[in-house]
């Protein structure tokens, strides 16, 4: 009974420390991308607009929920929840401290590399039951280009594992707490895998410069095309929690996750997955969009083949 | 507290609702849809879907192999190299033949 009654509340936590994140990293991000385009971002609900996320929220609660006639109704209602319950499925498995951990299973790093597959049937989803051209064009790239980033996400994400030798995200984050962290401990490994891994998470969860599933400039909103009101809030909430679970993913796996001195453990591990989110934000503004084929080509031609080399060199390392 | 959740969820969401023939239309920027989105078109990237099974699979073969690299030694480690060897050079034949080009 104690058991369960401690899983269920470390979960309830878990959600709701992300979900909150996720509001209020928006409103940071706004003002960010405001800032670094001299704007000022939010500022009228709320001081600094903090209070913004709130009246999003209240605003696409009352909006109306049209459908268009051609959708296929079934497919277009599930896809924006199962787009937001994947990205929140990932959550469970990532330790946010030694103690703060939904599941602990010894198979962390495949339960989260399959969560990160799947997330990209949602989309297809949404784009195929729009009936929408904007939005079947924008989910076949997203397919694609999932697909395609998925081998080097997974190749990357074995070289911590093969030096942790265990699959347990807990684990990898204790071997690194012993012997240095995997970023910098054999640095020709390290900084290459992250790098790479870092890539195809940008690729994954479909942001700048891999943006091309939503490129607004030529889909409208790719599959969101036909969403509005709360069901395109799922689809926003379910691409920013993504990201911010990817790049808790990221900094367990090589930034030590809660490794660090002076301050708690829960402390380092948000302090690393907000400076990687930050990065990726950085990133959306500082850099242009790939054509679709420059993308799979770079994917296929460079990623794949070093995230292999990267994958032997660490098993020899590990080996002799 | 439940009870207050959904109460609150049911009041916030009292929704705006007047329907009209050209509101559930198909969005194509303005005009009057031509045609439905669900007609046969290239998909370009076909191949790659075989090739992301291939490597799949592939990762899926090395992951055992990854969780116990240190005890496996070196002979484990011959035969990963060998094993990736052969995907590698299917990768290198795909390249030559042009098969990752846009079609």
């Amino acid at each position: 009974m104690n058991v369960v009654l401690t899983a269920v509340v470390t979960c309830v936590a878990i959600l709701t420390g992300i979900l909150t994140a996720t509001a209020w990293l928006i409103w940071f991000e706004r003002k960010f991308s405001g800032r670094m385009q001299s704007r000022l971002g939010p500022t009228m609900v709320g001081p600094s607009g903090l209070a913004q996320p709130v009246a999003d929220l209240v605003k696409l609660l009352q909006k109306e929920d049209v459908v268009p006639e051609a959708a296929d109704r079934a497919l277009f209602d599930l896809a924006p929840k199962l787009a937001a319950l994947c990205a929140l499925g990932a959550a469970a498995v990532v330790p946010f401290s030694a103690t703060v951990v939904g599941a602990k299973i010894d198979l962390g790093v495949l339960f989260l590399l399959a969560i990160g597959a799947v997330t990209v049937m949602p989309v297809f989803m949404a784009g195929w039951a729009s009936n929408n051209k904007f939005a079947l064009l924008g989910g076949m790239r997203a397919l694609a280009q999932s697909i395609s980033y998925e081998v080097p996400l997974v190749l990357s994400a074995m070289v911590p594992v093969i030096l942790a030798g265990s699959m347990d995200v807990s684990k990898i984050v204790e071997a690194q707490t012993r012997d240095g962290w995997y970023l910098i401990d054999p640095v020709w490994l390290g900084l290459p895998a992250f790098g790479l891994f870092l890539l195809a998470m940008l690729a994954e969860s479909n942001r700048i410069p891999f943006d091309i599933p939503e490129a607004e400039s030529e889909l409208v909103a790719g599959v969101t095309t036909e969403y509005g009101g709360m069901k395109f809030a799922l689809f926003y909430l379910g691409e920013y929690v993504h990201t911010l679970v990817a790049s808790a993913v990221a900094s367990a796996l090589f930034l030590g996750g809660w490794d660090g001195p002076f301050a708690p453990g829960l402390h380092w591990m948000v302090a690393k997955t907000v400076g990687l989110f930050v990065f990726v934000y950085w990133m959306r503004w500082s850099l242009l969009r790939f054509r679709s084929d420059q993308l799979m080509r770079i994917c296929w031609y460079w990623l794949v083949p070093l995230a292999v080399a990267l994958l032997l060199g660490a098993g020899a390392w590990v080996v002799l | 507290m439940v009870v207050a959740l959904l109460v609150g969820a049911k009041l916030l969401a009292v929704r705006a609702r007047r329907e009209s023939p050209l509101k559930q239309t198909t969005y194509e920027c303005g005009e009057s849809p031509a045609g439905m989105a669900w007609v046969r078109f290239h998909a370009r990237y076909y191949v790659v879907a075989l090739f992301f099974l291939l490597f799949d699979i592939e990762a899926a073969f090395l992951f055992p192999w990854g969780g116990n690299a240190r005890e496996l030694g070196v002979h484990g480690l011959v035969a990963i190299l060998s094993f990736v060897a052969v995907v590698m050079l299917g990768w290198l034949w795909a390249v030559r033949k042009g098969a990752l080009k846009w079609q």
